[in-house]
């Protein structure tokens, strides 16, 4: 697996030092800190992981069992817009799937995955209550309704900075 | 103490409350089978994770079935440890594991002394079912100087993150992912040679199956043996001699030095040397080095730092240079026996047998893992031929052995070589926990006061306390001495060294429980660990047994001083038998 290099500033550091003491530096505090944390990064690459490690005074490899255990826990970051698809059954059965396949050529990545440019993220979600326009795709905070998979390239292209 | 009375298997028993099943069963004389459950009384450690279900009994009243290694007994309770019900559910558990196991049993290193193989005799297993559509779970190898890591043959009892994280505190590897996918692994899945692992190789004498084994040097050593050109010749640790037999059905703490002589000669050995001889050397050496800053210290010196640490232990070496890199002026420079001796013999002996450096192959025998990987460093190098060319553990010896048609319990006793092969009493004791600190002592009181120590059991240093303390008049001058084994423990003395507040002259550590008797190349003691107890006493025996008991009276280290290296800490002494410690925190090397 690759990984985008992370290199932490000394505020960030402080930051999740801030967070471990809200919690007294409590190693059983661990899955509550890693939450607050992800919510301040975004994600949890390895060297925030060493500074919570630290700060509760655990094993960085006990930190990376819980990280990994959890699903909603994640170690790759999110792209500058992320794309979430609704695989919720109304988009489901008007062809989310097809969707989703095509977003997936298009940006070669799979879901969970970021392309390596760190532009697009590719998430699914179940449901954004707008069935009506299904099949829904959100990029960022934009809704897209009845996407086809031949929209998707224009989709993308709105995004082409 | 509060009793609970219960029936179990339709006898009642009265046990104390708070008691689980298990053991309630257990002083019935009944052996409830367990596979993930570890219980090492004389350390403290108790591991039930109650994650196998190996163990599960009936419980009158109760719907489901009951871990009994951590379910505690209550008043009145009806207990079946073999009904139909618990047998069938023991046999799917079972079946369960083994159906995501590798079936290469036969070319295993474990097989003979795997747990599983030996509960799937046990439970009476003939079949795996729907072995054509299970799915395996898969995972790289891991392989380090020391140590194997093959997680396909994992079964997740995770006694290794309890060694490796609360006994030894090191925290090299944690459970990780979940379900099917989950191993138990480095941070970010890095090696375990990236990782914190100090090579303790504890997690290796608990794991239950072969996911866990030594990095296998004998078939290496059966080559160089043969080679007509090469004169091979091999060193054995102290520890070795008191357990080497248990791998041949003599019981734990039968001594078996002699026979084990006999044995490496008739393997083809040229010469037969003991690591005792270079424990007196290192006596010599860090015995001097102890008193010479105990000295500057006491006259005021404050450039010269207190409490001097022990430095044999190639574990706690690696320990403080990951963890502890602002103490790394504190241990003894002294180098290990195992590279004193390695040293000495590829400069010394060598030009005594004339033979050239890159011919003469030296072998270590070692109760430890840390010493394959100690052998490697490039500190112990000359123009890349190492010192020690490699070391192999008690059960590679036992095995080789075994496979020569030797019968070790039939033969006669010899004793070691000269010159290398010498030693007193305080070498011996090397090989368990205050050993080292106790034979430095009998050297220093001498050396210090000028006069003859009269009794030389020094009672107050031994025993398999975590941590003990006592203090020592070296005639009028008290010396205090603390002594540590299990690097959780070390980690107690060190806290207390850097916060300011050790009262301690001199530290002895050593990384494994009991010391180097309880090593992780010794044979497996599969959770009883009264071996390592008897073990600790046939080592005191040994140096009871012997004639010289003082490292500074083996007549071989005063001729090797006068032929050859001077004085204790002379030039010569520097360069072949101290070292240097180096910064190894581990910056994180990320995922593959």
């Amino acid at each position: 697996m690759s990984r985008i290099k992370f290199e932490l500033r000394k505020d960030q550091i402080d930051k999740i030092n801030e967070i471990c003491q809200s919690f007294n530096n409590e190693a059983g505090e661990l899955i509550n800190v890693l939450h607050k944390v992800q919510g301040t990064f975004g994600y949890l690459p390895a060297e925030v992981q060493e500074v919570v490690a630290k700060g509760l005074n655990i094993p960085v490899a006990k930190v990376y069992g819980v990280v990994t255990f959890y699903s909603y826990f994640t170690m790759t970051p999110k792209g500058k817009h992320p794309i979430s698809i609704c695989t919720g059954t109304a988009c489901y059965v008007r062809g989310a799937e097809k969707v989703l396949e095509e977003f997936k050529k298009e940006l070669k990545a799979e879901v969970g995955e970021t392309t390596p440019d760190g532009k697009f993220s590719i998430a699914c979600l179940r449901c954004v209550g707008a069935c009506g326009l299904a099949p829904v795709v959100m990029v960022g905070d934009k809704t897209y309704g009845r996407v086809a998979p031949e929209m998707v390239k224009d989709i993308l292209a709105e995004y082409a900075d | 103490m509060e009793k609970v009375k219960l029936n179990i298997d339709n006898k009642q028993v009265e046990v104390a409350k708070g008691t689980t099943i298990f053991k309630a069963a257990k002083q019935m004389g009944i052996d409830i089978p367990v596979l993930c459950y570890m219980h090492l009384e004389d350390l403290g450690i108790e591991h039930k994770p109650g994650g196998c279900r190996i163990c599960v009994v009936e419980v009158e009243g109760r719907r489901n079935l009951a871990p009994s290694c951590s379910t505690e007994v209550a008043e009145g309770m009806v207990v079946k440890t073999h009904s139909v019900r618990v047998l069938n559910a023991r046999k799917t558990v079972m079946e369960l594991i083994l159906s995501d196991h590798p079936k290469d049993c036969l070319s295993c290193a474990k097989s003979g002394k795997c747990d599983l193989q030996n509960m799937a005799v046990k439970l009476g297993i003939r079949d795996i079912p729907n072995q054509d559509i299970a799915e395996m779970s898969t995972y790289r190898m891991d392989f380090s100087p020391s140590l194997i890591r093959d997680m396909d043959k994992c079964i997740m009892c995770r006694r290794c993150e309890t060694m490796c994280n609360d006994f030894q505190t090191v925290g090299a590897l944690s459970a990780i992912n979940r379900g099917f996918n989950s191993v138990v692994a480095p941070a970010f899945e890095m090696d375990i040679e990236d990782s914190t692992c100090t090579y303790c190789g504890q997690c290796v004498a608990v794991c239950p199956t072969g996911a866990l084994t030594e990095v296998d040097h004998t078939n290496q050593l059966i080559e160089d043996l043969a080679n007509p050109e090469k004169t091979v010749i091999v060193q054995t640790a102290p520890a070795v001699r008191a357990a080497l037999g248990e791998e041949f059905d003599m019981p734990a703490g039968t001594s078996v030095t002699g026979q084990m002589v006999t044995a490496l000669r008739e393997l083809g050995f040229d010469y037969v040397f003991d690591t005792d001889f270079a424990a007196d050397l290192t006596i010599m050496e860090e015995g001097t080095e102890l008193l010479d800053r105990l000295t500057k210290h006491l006259n005021g010196d404050k450039s010269v730092k207190l409490p001097i640490l022990t430095s044999c232990c190639p574990s706690w070496v690696n320990f403080f240079e990951q963890q502890f890199i602002d103490m790394l002026d504190i241990p003894s420079t002294a180098r290990s026996p195992q590279q004193m001796f390695g040293a000495i013999a590829k400069t010394y002996f060598a030009d005594k047998i004339n033979v050239k450096r890159e011919n003469l192959v030296v072998v270590s025998i070692m109760p430890c893992l840390a010493k394959k990987y100690e052998c490697q460093r490039d500190e112990f190098k000359v123009d890349g031929n190492p010192d020690v060319d490699y070391s192999i553990t008690t059960r590679e010896l036992a095995s080789l052995i075994k496979r020569a048609n030797i019968n070790l319990a039939i033969l006669e006793k010899q004793d070691f070589d000269a010159p290398l092969g010498e030693s007193t009493g305080a070498g011996v004791i090397f090989g368990v926990t205050g050993g080292v600190i106790e034979a430095a002592t009998r050297t220093a009181y001498e050396l210090h006061t000028g006069k003859e120590l009269k009794k030389v059991d020094f009672e107050e240093l031994r025993g398999l306390g975590g941590i003990r303390k006592a203090t020592i008049d070296f005639d009028g001058l008290p010396i205090k001495i603390g002594i540590a084994h299990g690097l959780g423990n070390a980690r107690k003395l060190l806290e207390d060294i850097r916060a300011g507040k050790s009262e301690f002259h001199a530290i002895e550590i050593m990384a494994c429980p009991g010391g180097c008797i309880g090593g992780g190349g010794q044979p497996l003691h599969h959770g009883d660990s009264s071996v390592i107890q008897k073990r600790f006493e046939a080592i005191y025996a040994e140096d009871k047994g012997k004639k010289l008991r003082k490292s500074h009276e083996n007549p071989y280290i005063t001729k090797l001083y006068e032929e050859f290296l001077g004085k204790p800490m002379s030039e010569k002494a520097h360069h072949l038998l101290h070292t240097h410690y180096v910064d190894k925190s581990k910056k994180i090397i990320y995922m593959k």
